[in-house]
């Protein structure tokens, strides 16, 4: 990730702007359609900002996300909690969560890393399920609030912009830079002195922040919650494939990736449903043989060719 | 207590192969496989299919599943995953690129599967009850160890006997100084990543006789199979046999004890414990 | 300078993988503005020494301390900050960044640690002392394998070390690039800085150390100025054989 510029900045806070209006000009589909965006380009746009650098690739944001609609589900159901108390607690826990994950995985190669985090999701959902039938009783959760379509999606679009921004400083800061050393080579990192594995540790903490606030802020469009839907494995490779499809290498770079990703992929669904998955192991070879930089690596070398040519 | 070992050992019979199979495409293709899990449900989904559809015995399967797998595997090294090798300039870079091409396979596998059989794979093979010290199983749990034990036995002799198996061996150590030995790495490479595929086919087919899968399961069994192979340390087979024992004890030990929707944790439990404690494996050295 | 005071001192280290020992009860003291070489045959330990001053091992024994802080127990980065800075046998640059972030890596977190216009500052002050200053905007890629060895070297003086350990830092240069290695090294001598350097060319080893520490199967066998350990039985012994000798 390349030390982002204030002509960056600027044209994001443009875009956002923008952005907002989304509601106003449609309705129905097409705004869920923009909620899923949103949900996706937080999602992905917070895992560049660990993964980017590091090349560490996360398997976890389904787990933090479903942390974040369970807490949500049951703060609310089971004990009258408010909306907004949840939305903090879980981004509590989504943190906690992902630092403890990251001080036991994060000291090793990435292998291992990758590995912990590929069945975390299904893991935690089944923890759950058993605390759930065993000890709570199996209530169905229900979250029940006055938001509609166009308050989730402004919300997921004050995420996603916090997400940039922090991730905007972040490039910009020590840390930030510590981050492209280690990206490069770990012993050198180590050797010039920097903390590498607190570095990681703090960046993938706010992935895991983010994935539940992201969670969370999504939980009251369900109304009814149940583990099995909040902790889907296919999550996390949807946004691994969205980001990395609109290339790792830049802050901006998810937007570049969902947009078209979703878009293909909900006239696949539609048309035929039984080849979904299908359609998305084809994306991800494509990405590894046709686009190792993704959507961003493609445009920049575009950009690259044209200059010399001028 | 007699039941949770004999059942957990049975059961680890094939862990063990399995994590073998992973163990050379890791250990010596340097692949990190993450559609292992869906070539396992692959020979699995063989067997389902070749026994409801025409009789065929499971064991008559896993003779038929070892050309196919060995070819279709050796297909995929050579045309998928060797452009990988060759255009990676470190283990780092060729790992990230295996895990995404791998995970690519892996949906596309799991597409397949589905669209030939979209349900469990339920079928009776040799279900009868028997007695091992004086504790109930099936005759298809111990079916599927025996066989595993011989494929197990017979590939270590390989692996240390012959001329090919030592070449195997060498290429997991130092896959440069092999180079420099003689030895043809890509071929080798190319041998154990087949090799491992099809171990783990046979192990598919085998499970299948006695736990019911399905076609989206196999994510589930690459993870098992990464942790035994972490747990034994890689290249480790003595190791990877001593954790999966341990594996498969633990997990039958949770599933009657507690509620048998927790295997998966208890495999996950067991993982933490190795990456605090031993993050090098149980009888590895600490890496230099 | 004339050194004067123990600034890094090593006691009774060894270091053991598995059943092999690489390194054997080693000890040895570096005074401060000393040059001191550590010299031996091929596979006599003593990267592996570097390697444990520097925090990439750990000794199995003995102890290893700064300034009578211990640093034997630390992490690398501690020891980086404590002031104790290394190059590498194979020269290790990050390629994505380009020659000035990489010496500004070694200003950011090193002993001192510099931030934004003072830290480019001074990785310009460090490349032009190395010569490399007009460089500063180039891609890894693009550079020889001396620039490359001398972009390394000004990460490492950017940190600011109190000690230099470099590991071999001369191999693998042609004729004309090892003089304009070893002036470098002058250079920094006259500086009066810290130095331990493992290195195979006599010449320089006789022009530029004060001390030298001779090893040979992981076990220290001699000590001294460079001619009387070059004169030394079993120094030549050790380099040549027994029928030699």
């Amino acid at each position: 990730m390349k030390r982002a510029n204030w002509q960056e900045l600027i044209w994001v806070v443009i875009i956002v702007a923008l952005a907002a209006f989304w509601p106003m000009m449609v309705n129905g589909y097409w705004l869920g359609i923009g909620v899923d965006m949103m949900m996706y380009i937080a999602l992905a746009t917070s895992w560049v900002l660990f993964s980017g650098p590091t090349h560490y690739i996360s398997l976890a944001s389904a787990a933090f996300f479903g942390v974040g609609g369970f807490i949500v589900g049951t703060g609310m159901s089971d004990y009258d909690a408010s909306f907004w108390s949840m939305l903090a607690l879980s981004a509590l826990v989504g943190g906690v969560l992902a630092a403890l994950i990251g001080l036991a995985t994060l000291r090793l190669s990435g292998v291992y890393f990758v590995i912990f985090t590929l069945g975390l999701a299904e893991m935690i959902r089944n923890l759950v399920s058993w605390v759930q039938n065993n000890f709570l009783g199996s209530r169905g959760l229900y979250v029940l609030t006055d938001f509609t379509d166009t308050h989730l999606y402004w919300m997921l679009l004050a995420t996603a912009a916090a997400v940039y921004v922090l991730g905007w400083i972040i490039s910009r800061s020590r840390l930030g830079f510590a981050l492209r050393i280690i990206g490069g080579d770990e012993t050198v990192a180590r050797h010039v002195g920097i903390n590498t594995a607190m570095a990681k540790v703090i960046l993938f903490t706010t992935t895991g922040i983010f994935g539940a606030i992201v969670g969370a802020i999504i939980a009251p469009r369900w109304s009814y919650i149940e583990p099995n839907q909040v902790f889907s494995p296919q999550l996390s490779f949807f946004v691994v494939i969205m980001a990395l499809l609109g290339g790792s290498g830049r802050l901006w770079g998810p937007v570049v990736g969902v947009i078209p990703f979703l878009l293909i992929w909900n006239w696949v669904d539609a048309n035929f449903p039984h080849q979904s998955i299908l359609v998305l192991g084809l994306a991800f070879l494509v990405i590894v043989y046709f686009l190792p930089h993704g959507f961003v690596g493609r445009i920049e070398q575009l950009r690259a060719h044209l200059r010399s040519r001028s | 207590m007699v039941d949770i070992l004999v059942s957990g050992l049975l059961l680890s019979g094939t862990y063990a192969l399995v994590a073998m199979g992973l163990n050379l495409q890791y250990g010596v293709a340097k692949i990190m496989n993450l559609a292992n899990g869906e070539v396992l449900v692959l020979g699995a989904l063989a067997s389902f299919w070749l026994y409801t559809t025409s009789q065929i015995s499971p064991i008559l399967t896993v003779i038929m599943v070892i050309p196919v797998a060995f070819i279709g595997n050796w297909l995929i090294y050579r045309f998928l995953l060797t452009p990988l090798v060759r255009r990676s300039k470190s283990q780092g870079a060729l790992e990230v690129d295996s895990i995404l091409a791998t995970f690519g396979m892996s949906f596309i596998f799991i597409g397949i599967m589905v669209s030939i059989e979209g349900g469990f794979f339920f079928y009776k093979y040799l279900s009868e009850p028997i007695q091992i010290l004086g504790s109930t199983t099936s005759l298809n749990r111990l079916v599927a160890f025996l066989i595993a034990v011989l494929i197990g036995v017979g590939l270590y002799l390989w692996l240390n006997l012959s001329r090919p198996g030592v070449a195997v061996r060498a290429v997991s150590v130092s896959s440069e100084a092999s180079g420099l030995v003689g030895i043809n790495v890509p071929q080798v490479s190319a041998l154990a990543f087949a090799l491992g595929g099809t171990i783990t086919a046979v192990g598919g087919a085998l499970i299948s006789t006695f736990i019911t899968l399905d076609a989206s399961i196999g994510v589930v069994f690459t993870l098992k199979a990464l942790i035994i192979v972490i747990m034994g340390g890689v290249g480790d087979i003595r190791g990877a046999i001593v954790a999966a024992i341990i594996l498969g004890v633990v997990e039958t030990a949770v599933a009657t004890l507690i509620d048998p929707g927790l295997t998966l944790a208890a495999a996950y439990f067991i993982f933490v414990i190795i990456l605090l404690f031993r993050p090098q494996g149980l009888f590895g050295r600490r890496p230099v | 300078m004339k050194p004067s005071g123990t600034i890094l001192s090593v006691k009774n280290v060894t270091k053991r993988f598995g059943g092999l020992v690489a390194v054997s009860n080693m000890s040895f003291d570096v005074a401060q503005h000393e040059m001191v070489g550590v010299i031996g045959p091929n596979g006599s330990g003593k990267t592996t020494m570097i390697n444990m001053i520097s925090g990439a091992h750990k000794p199995s024994d003995g102890r290893i301390a700064l300034r009578g802080r211990l640093i034997s127990d630390q992490q690398p980065q501690n020891i980086a900050r404590a002031g104790i800075g290394r190059t590498f046998q194979l020269v290790r640059l990050l390629p994505d960044l380009t020659v000035l972030e990489n010496v500004m890596a070694g200003a950011v977190y090193g002993h001192r640690r510099r931030w934004g216009r003072d830290a480019e500052d001074f990785a310009h002050d460090v490349l032009e002392r190395v010569g490399m200053d007009a460089m500063s905007d180039a891609p890894i890629s693009s550079l020889t394998y001396i620039d490359q060895k001398r972009v390394e070297l000004a990460r490492t003086l950017a940190g600011e070390p109190e000690v230099l350990l470099l590991d071999e830092w001369l191999a693998g240069l042609n004729p004309t690039e090892l003089e304009t290695g070893i002036e470098l090294i002058h250079a920094l001598r006259d500086e009066g800085r810290t130095v331990v350097l493992v290195e195979h060319v006599m010449d320089a080893i006789r022009s530029l150390c004060d001390r030298c520490v001779v090893m040979s199967s992981g076990a220290k066998i001699a000590e001294g100025t460079p001619e009387e350990v070059l004169s030394d039985k079993e120094v030549v012994r050790a380099y040549l054989g027994d029928d030699d000798a």
